[in-house]
């Protein structure tokens, strides 16, 4: 039946989608990423800070953004940035940020939700004894959490934070909806051009599967030495 | 800003001319709720034998069990759509194909297995550490008692894993729900598709998505709610 | 152990009145007097004031007064939950109390003008579960508080570290994790990342009651030396054995109250009250 098949289609677009559609895919996830876990960790700092105001506006932000669909997000930020904009800008008209940055500002502040999750864990991890010592030897609270608190913390999810990276990996796929030529995207326009759906998207899951399983099995390595050495 | 809030607009009709703008986002709720809720069977049943073939002795067991993890969780939900909405149709035999391709409510459907499918694997996933998490005195005891595999299952090590992991399954059971959003690519009318379509016939953007933004964390609430109560419900007297 | 003296803590902040302490709002540089004039008469290092503690309504701490002088080593015994390890974190602040005053060197503790971290960085605290920061060498947990906090230059920190780090015996080991150490070991480490940051005073809370027996007298060892240099000391401990070679004063704490302060000489003599004589006779027993 596959003898149908052109995969032909495939070889032909390679450059188009990993030249264009991947670097697009692997940029924004990595900055979402980065910027997401600075962000996600303030964010788990602000839950745990005991301070009543700032502490409520953290959860509060963290439990919207995880009851909502990513998709519905997407499509917030698409129209508010520019709105947020013209608001920093002061600019009586919405400022157009482009579909790069959009995206960006979107899976940076969605992500950060679920990083901050982590990083709470994480930092609630540490016992109390540890922040003890650092106080006792005359650390102040942002000297005790850089140097003792977030390196324990970060390396002990470590593990966990690469896993969401990589559902954040996947999630960037549904940039399709704002019709952004990321992997997915590059893929689908291929797709809808020469009427090669079946090859184009096999492909594509093909491409997803590879890069996410060897990046699972990389992380449960990982996740095995850091276990040993604590 | 220059933006002109109506707040009004819920009760103009849709140019649909089915109702209200209100009525639209309802009917999309209907759709979601009823997409989440079909898949999710699917999910349970799947990934309770899934998950518990993970932890069964044979070695074949296991790795049919991990094959369906690691194939379901490493593609993007969107492409596991595309696949089979767009993919599906044109492996099977032709008159085949072209049955799926005519039934009424495709996006429905196809929404519903697909998501079934790929939740399935994260219920999988619950379900095995779940088993695992119980002591193995459990099942020997099971085994002991001259119950075969399948009974020191279903007598004792599900009904014990299952209220383990109910906190769990709930989360999972609101990702399902949120994940329907995505089947709006293939054309199912779901909440945040409908909030998209009265975006762009009304232009008053944010009026609806906030407006599906507070449905959604209200099914939220309802669903944790719900699960709460099922939590209490289902306690053992005596244990936590 | 080596044989090496612990060092009497260098004198490295001169004395400054403190109408002339600088520009400095929030702890007075001035009444930090160095250990090595520790041993004038008449200085308080550490007086707690009345002070009472809550969680919620349970009442931990009730109106405890004493006070400790410079070069004195106090004891603090009692039954567990008593509050001895509460009333010595309450010293530096790390427990906040509600009622009462702790001042150090002349310094109030629960005073909104005080800069706390800068009198913990003088006031040497070893933990029960030593604390020391795991995902740092034992190099780098001497150094970090003295680079961090005092900004000492990284080569300076080094060499104090190090130097200390041979005082208690563990030069081989200034590579290591300390999760290759053993608790005494680890307990040692601790004690020497205290000194490094020249503490006027330093407080022990229970440093032995989380270690094998085997490994008690090494670290016992390293406080009785830190006790004869003239180190101030506050040690909640169960060691009774520390407590008559060391000690100038012994402090008994049942319920929250301080029941008994006295000299060592009469606490072991004649402890006055009945809950004490208890505690002792069960103590001793072991």
């Amino acid at each position: 039946m596959l003898s149908n098949f052109d995969f032909g289609v495939v070889t032909a677009s390679l450059p188009y989608l990993f030249g264009q559609g991947m670097v697009f895919t692997v940029t924004l996830t990595a900055l979402a990423a980065g910027m997401g876990v600075v962000l996600g960790t303030l964010i788990a700092m602000a839950r745990l800070s005991g301070v009543p105001g700032l502490k409520h506006v953290a959860k509060v932000y963290v439990e919207l953004m995880r009851s909502l669909p990513l998709v519905l997000v997407i499509f917030w930020f698409y129209f508010l940035v520019p709105y947020i904009g013209a608001w920093v800008t002061g600019a009586s008209n919405p400022v157009q940020v482009g579909a790069f940055s959009s995206a960006l500002i979107t899976f940076t502040l969605f992500e950060a939700a679920y990083f901050s999750e982590i990083m709470r864990a994480g930092i609630q991890s540490i016992s109390k004894g540890q922040t003890a010592a650092a106080s006792a030897l005359g650390m102040t609270y942002w000297q005790s959490m850089a140097n003792v608190v977030l390196p324990q913390a970060f390396r002990n999810m470590l593990p966990l934070l690469l896993t969401q990276t990589i559902v954040l990996f996947q999630d960037t796929s549904l940039v399709y909806v704002l019709s952004l030529t990321d992997f997915l995207g590059a893929a689908s326009k291929v797709a809808q051009r020469d009427g090669r759906l079946v090859e184009m998207y096999l492909f594509a899951a093909v491409v997803y599967f590879a890069v996410c399983f060897s990046a699972s099995f990389l992380v449960r390595r990982l996740q095995s030495r850091v276990a040993i050495i604590r | 800003m220059n933006y002109n809030w109506n707040w009004g607009i819920f009760f103009e009709a849709s140019p649909e001319g089915t109702g209200t703008y209100a009525d639209m986002l309802l009917s999309g709720l209907l759709w979601t709720i009823a997409t989440a809720l079909c898949s999710w069977i699917i999910a349970f049943f799947l990934g309770s034998l899934v998950g518990v073939m993970r932890t069964l002795p044979s070695k074949a067991a296991n790795a049919v069990g991990t094959a369906y993890v690691e194939l379901f969780r490493n593609i993007p939900l969107l492409v596991q759509m595309f696949l089979w909405y767009f993919v599906l149709p044109e492996l099977l035999p032709q008159s085949l194909g072209n049955a799926l391709k005519q039934l009424p409510n495709a996006p429905f459907y196809t929404g519903v297995v697909c998501l079934g499918f790929f939740t399935a694997s994260r219920v999988a996933e619950q379900v095995r550490a779940g088993i695992q998490s119980l002591p193995r005195g459990q099942k020997m005891a099971g085994t002991a008692m001259g119950f075969t595999v399948a009974q020191t299952y279903r007598y004792v090590i599900l009904p014990n894993a299952y209220r383990v992991i109910l906190p769990p399954m709930t989360s999972e059971f609101l990702n399902n729900l949120k994940n329907t959003s995505v089947a709006l690519t293939i054309g199912l009318l779901e909440l945040t598709a409908r909030a998209r379509s009265m975006q762009e016939f009304s232009f008053q953007v944010f009026e609806a998505f906030t407006a599906a933004t507070l449905i959604y964390v209200l099914v939220n609430l309802v669903v944790i709610t719900a699960a709460s109560f099922l939590e209490r419900g289902v306690a053992v007297p005596g244990q936590r | 152990m080596t044989s090496t003296p612990m060092p009497a803590p260098t004198p490295s902040t001169p004395v400054t009145p403190p109408s002339q302490a600088p520009t400095d709002a929030g702890f007075q540089t001035g009444p930090l007097v160095d250990p090595a004039q520790a041993k004038v008469p008449g200085g308080t290092m550490i007086a707690i004031d009345a002070i009472s503690k809550w969680y919620g309504d349970f009442q931990v701490l009730t109106n405890c007064t004493t006070k400790v002088s410079k070069g004195e080593v106090v004891v603090v015994c009692g039954p567990s939950g008593s509050g001895k390890s509460t009333l010595i974190k309450c010293v530096n602040a790390l427990e906040p109390f509600q009622k009462g005053q702790i001042t150090v060197a002349d310094t109030k503790v629960m005073d909104k003008a005080t800069n706390l971290p800068k009198l913990r960085s003088r006031v040497g605290m070893v933990f029960q579960h030593f604390e020391l920061f795991p995902h740092l060498s034992i190099t780098e947990n001497l150094t970090i508080a003295q680079r961090k906090v005092l900004g000492r230059p990284k080569e300076d920190a080094q060499k104090r570290g190090l130097d200390l780090l041979a005082r208690v015996g563990l030069s081989a080991h200034a590579n290591k994790y300390p999760g290759q150490l053993s608790g005494g070991q680890q307990q040692r480490v601790a004690i020497a990342r205290a000194l490094a940051m020249n503490p006027i005073v330093m407080l022990f809370d229970e440093p032995t009651s989380a270690l094998d027996p085997e490994m008690v007298g090494e670290v016992l060892d390293v406080m009785v030396e830190l006790a004869r240099d003239g180190m101030t000391m506050m040690v909640v401990t169960h060691e009774m054995g520390f407590a008559r070679k060391v000690a100038d004063r012994v402090i008994f704490m049942d319920r929250g109250e301080i029941v008994e302060d006295a000299k060592k000489e009469d606490f072991f003599g004649q402890p006055r009250s009945e809950r004490a004589q208890q505690f002792l006779s069960k103590i001793l027993q072991h």
